[in-house]
């Protein structure tokens, strides 16, 4: 096959993904709006998710096929430009969003993740569909300044940190979510799908303690780098400052966490403020800003 | 009222204390954050000066006062400086006397068990013997002290080592900021293919040395500029490859080298490495004047402004009477439309064609003002003419003649010297090991006291983080008789 032929191939496969993730979320729906019950007699609802086991079933292994189809298209277009493709923000966001899938994938092995299926297959779509719609670029080889092996190990660690902060957004935004409703009373049948409040705040924890060493390490080698390509370790540059940033939030939330015993609302707020931070960084200093991160392809 | 020593003394000593503590290092590390938000939205004069000229031309009031707070240096500014120079006081406080805390916390064995364990963590009472905790404790590795009814065992003593880490290489970080600051220096030069730079402060187009970089002391090597190769995609114009050629002296009588740099290849000089920072091309130009003699010969920098490198410069003949400027534009591959009208197509030298404006009268280089080697300031001149050359022509104006013989490729050269660089990288790589390991290790206390033939068990989990009273159950599981 010649590299256009990959490319062409990637651009199928993602199409397929977005379809599947499409089907996905609409089985995600079914099963939400079926898994309620109304009783015919008196009319009381109730949540009875035994009724939509296989809707779910359904859901699931669509999402994980999409998540197959995604992963191929990255490889293909990794094949067409012969390099990690990482090279502009087409490329950022479809692996962005291959991280994510995959990182709701793999912790739904060991959690039940499927009240998330819903949120997740939106937002991938949501990712996906700004990608082909606005961020699109043919396949090219990379600029000189990113011609370096420090591109696979930089950008990697930046991207897939950026995947997990996305999933613990997620939960933490359910978290507020169905605080506010627990404060007003008691779940209605829709909030009841979701865990306890307790396990939302510690999967959320969790997964930024996970990351929080991988984003530092995503920041150290960009500094490495940048002594290299730059001949500056640190110069302030708007997306040196704004990852700068990023760290200290997520730095802060785990001092709270950890020395202050901060916990539960508080906690999620400040993890979405942070998460905030870093597509901060992405979307705005990608697209409007300035300064030498501008691999964009914009 | 009280004697204003006394006062003033108790007074700094607060605000000393105030300073030191853990929490205003905290706060200022977020300010910090807070601090330089400024400079990722305004333009900065270190990094893109062009714009913060586009500032002030297209909203003059607006970026005066913008300026008089410093938002275009927000790096270098004053209060951006207060907080860095306040936070560096405030951790060498802070971690001097804590470090000392730490180095004695490692060693210490656990406090006796409070008097009322009911009010501490997990609190059980389980009908089992001391001598079966001791056991526990032991096998699970914790310290312990023993008094004759109660057991106070520790675990996690590894936090307050990466406590100690992180704030001693904190330190280090900074010292290694600072040494680069004061002992290093940056400059730039501009190298004509053909050309030779010698490492002396006369050949930089500009130099940065640190308060304590003296200038002798600059290496003495010196790089000869055999050859530069740059290739683009045809379609896009986008860089592929930038290939430089040179061949370097260490020192005056050491031997040949033949190097190649790329854009992440820098040369290495000790700690001093030269990097290819930019590129553009140099027309090469003779002037002469009326009689026909040359006043001018060779190649001038012109300045790239975009992808497809149309650039401007500025070809100046002081030495003609009168004097003689060519405001000028250079496009390798030139190309011409409607809208923009001349402009360049490609990055490469397809089709070569020098543009100017020729001045004549003072071009004002005597005033002591040092000028952009790019403009001619046209104040006090006349304009006598306007062309456009292709290689091997000339143009002969009012008092003499230009002839565009050809073009060269410059570079930019980025001299830098960095001495503090790796006790920074080291220093930093050694903090967040340190804070990682604060973060997550576990250190908790576990007591258990005799009372009434059986035992009361509780503990304190000294970092907030879970995972204690699964490990009391677990003990006690172990140790408690199933009686
Ligand atoms: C101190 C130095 C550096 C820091 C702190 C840094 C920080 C970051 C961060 C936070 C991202 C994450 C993605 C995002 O939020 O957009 C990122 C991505 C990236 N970095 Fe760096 N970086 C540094 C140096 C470099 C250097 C030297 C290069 C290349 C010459 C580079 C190339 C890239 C590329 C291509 C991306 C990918 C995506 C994007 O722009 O968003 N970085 N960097």
């Amino acid at each position: 096959m010649s590299q256009s032929d990959w490319a062409y191939l990637s651009n199928d496969l993602i199409y397929v993904a977005l379809a599947l993730y499409a089907l996905s979320f609409l089985s995600y729906t079914y099963e939400t709006a079926f898994s309620i019950r109304a009783n015919k007699i008196s009319g009381d609802k109730h949540l009875d998710r035994s009724i939509t086991t296989k809707s779910r079933k359904v859901a699931s292994i669509v999402f994980l096929l999409a998540t197959a189809s995604l992963t191929l298209a990255v490889i293909a277009r990794g094949i067409s430009a012969e390099r990690i493709p990482l090279g502009n923000m087409y490329e950022y966001s479809i692996t962005g969003a291959m991280t994510f899938a995959l990182a709701y994938l793999i912790i739904g092995l060991k959690f039940d993740l499927s009240w998330l299926g819903l949120p997740s297959s939106i937002l991938i779509l949501l990712i996906l569909g700004t990608a082909i719609t606005l961020l699109y670029r043919p396949s090219a080889p990379l600029v000189p300044a990113l011609q370096s092996s420090w591109l696979v190990i930089h950008v990697s660690s930046a991207i897939l940190s950026g995947g997990i902060f996305l999933l613990s957004n997620t939960v933490a935004g359910a978290y507020l979510w169905l605080d506010r409703v627990e404060r007003k009373g008691v779940r209605g049948e829709f909030a009841k799908r979701f865990p306890s409040l307790e396990s939302l705040d510690q999967l959320s924890y969790r997964l930024v303690a996970f990351v929080f060493p991988l984003w530092t390490f995503a920041v150290i080698s960009g500094a490495i780098w940048a002594e290299a390509a730059w001949g500056r370790y640190w110069g302030w540059d708007p997306k040196e400052t704004w990852a700068f940033i990023t760290w200290i939030l997520y730095a802060s939330y785990l001092h709270a966490r950890v020395t202050a015993g901060w916990k539960g609302r508080k906690a999620a707020w400040l993890c979405l403020i942070a998460g905030s931070s870093y597509l901060f960084n992405y979307v705005y200093i990608n697209v409007w800003g300035s300064g030498r991160h501008t691999y964009s392809g914009l | 009222m009280s004697a204003p020593e006394l006062g003033t003394t108790s007074l700094l000593r607060y605000l000393w204390r105030q300073l030191t503590s853990m929490r205003t290092a905290l706060i200022l590390l977020l300010l910090l954050g807070i601090a330089s938000i400024p400079g990722s939205i305004f333009p900065q004069r270190t990094q893109s000066p062009l714009k913060v000229r586009q500032y002030f031309d297209d909203d003059p009031v607006g970026a005066k006062w913008l300026d008089r707070f410093y938002l275009f240096d927000v790096y270098g500014s004053p209060w951006f400086s207060a907080i860095y120079l306040l936070l560096f006081i405030s951790l060498v406080g802070c971690v001097l006397p804590r470090s000392f805390h730490y180095f004695k916390e490692i060693f210490k064995a656990p406090p006796e068990a409070p008097s009322l364990l009911k009010t501490m963590e997990g609190f059980q009472v389980i009908p089992t013997s001391l001598e079966k905790a001791d056991e526990w404790f032991k096998k699970n590795r914790f310290r312990i002290s023993r008094t004759a009814d109660s057991i106070a065992a520790e675990k996690g003593y590894l936090r307050e080592t990466g406590n100690l880490l992180f704030h001693l290489s904190l330190i280090v970080v900074l010292l290694g900021i600072a040494g680069s600051s004061v002992f290093g220096m940056r400059g730039e030069a501009i190298v004509n293919v053909g050309e030779r730079f010698i490492n002396t402060p006369t050949n930089y187009d500009n130099l940065t040395p640190g308060r304590f970089f003296s200038l002798e002391s600059l290496p003495t090597f010196t790089i000869r500029v055999n050859n530069f190769s740059a290739s683009y995609d045809e379609k896009t114009s986008q860089a592929l490859d930038y290939k430089l050629n040179v061949t370097t002296k260490e020192s005056p009588n050491s031997s040949e080298v033949n190097q190649i740099v790329k854009v992440n290849k820098p040369l290495t000089f000790g700690s001093t490495r030269v990097y290819l920072q930019a590129n553009g091309y140099s027309p090469l130009v003779t002037v002469r004047d009326s009689s026909g003699s040359v006043k001018f010969e060779g190649p001038v920098p012109f300045l790239p402004q975009d992808s497809n490198l149309s650039s401007i410069g500025a070809i100046k003949v002081p030495d003609m009477d009168p004097q003689v400027g060519f405001v000028s534009s250079f496009f390798p591959t030139a190309a011409r439309d409607e809208v923009r009208g001349g402009f360049s197509s490609f990055p490469e030298l397809l089709d070569p064609r020098l543009l100017f404006s020729v001045w004549k009268g003072d071009l004002n280089m005597d005033d002591g003002v040092p000028q952009s080697i790019y403009r001619i300031d046209t104040n006090d001149m006349e304009r006598i003419g306007l062309w456009a050359l292709s290689i091997g022509e000339s143009y002969s104006f009012e008092v003499g003649s230009i002839t565009f013989n050809g073009v060269v490729p410059w570079v930019n050269l980025q001299v830098v010297r960095d001495p503090g660089k790796q006790y920074a990288l080291i220093g930093s790589i050694l903090a967040i090991t340190g804070l990682l390991i604060s973060l997550f290790i576990r250190q908790r206390r576990i007591w258990v006291k005799e009372v009434g033939g059986k035992l009361e068990i509780a503990g304190l989990a000294l970092n907030k983080l879970p995972g204690l009273e699964d490990e009391i159950a677990k003990m006690i599981k172990e140790i408690g008789d199933q009686k």
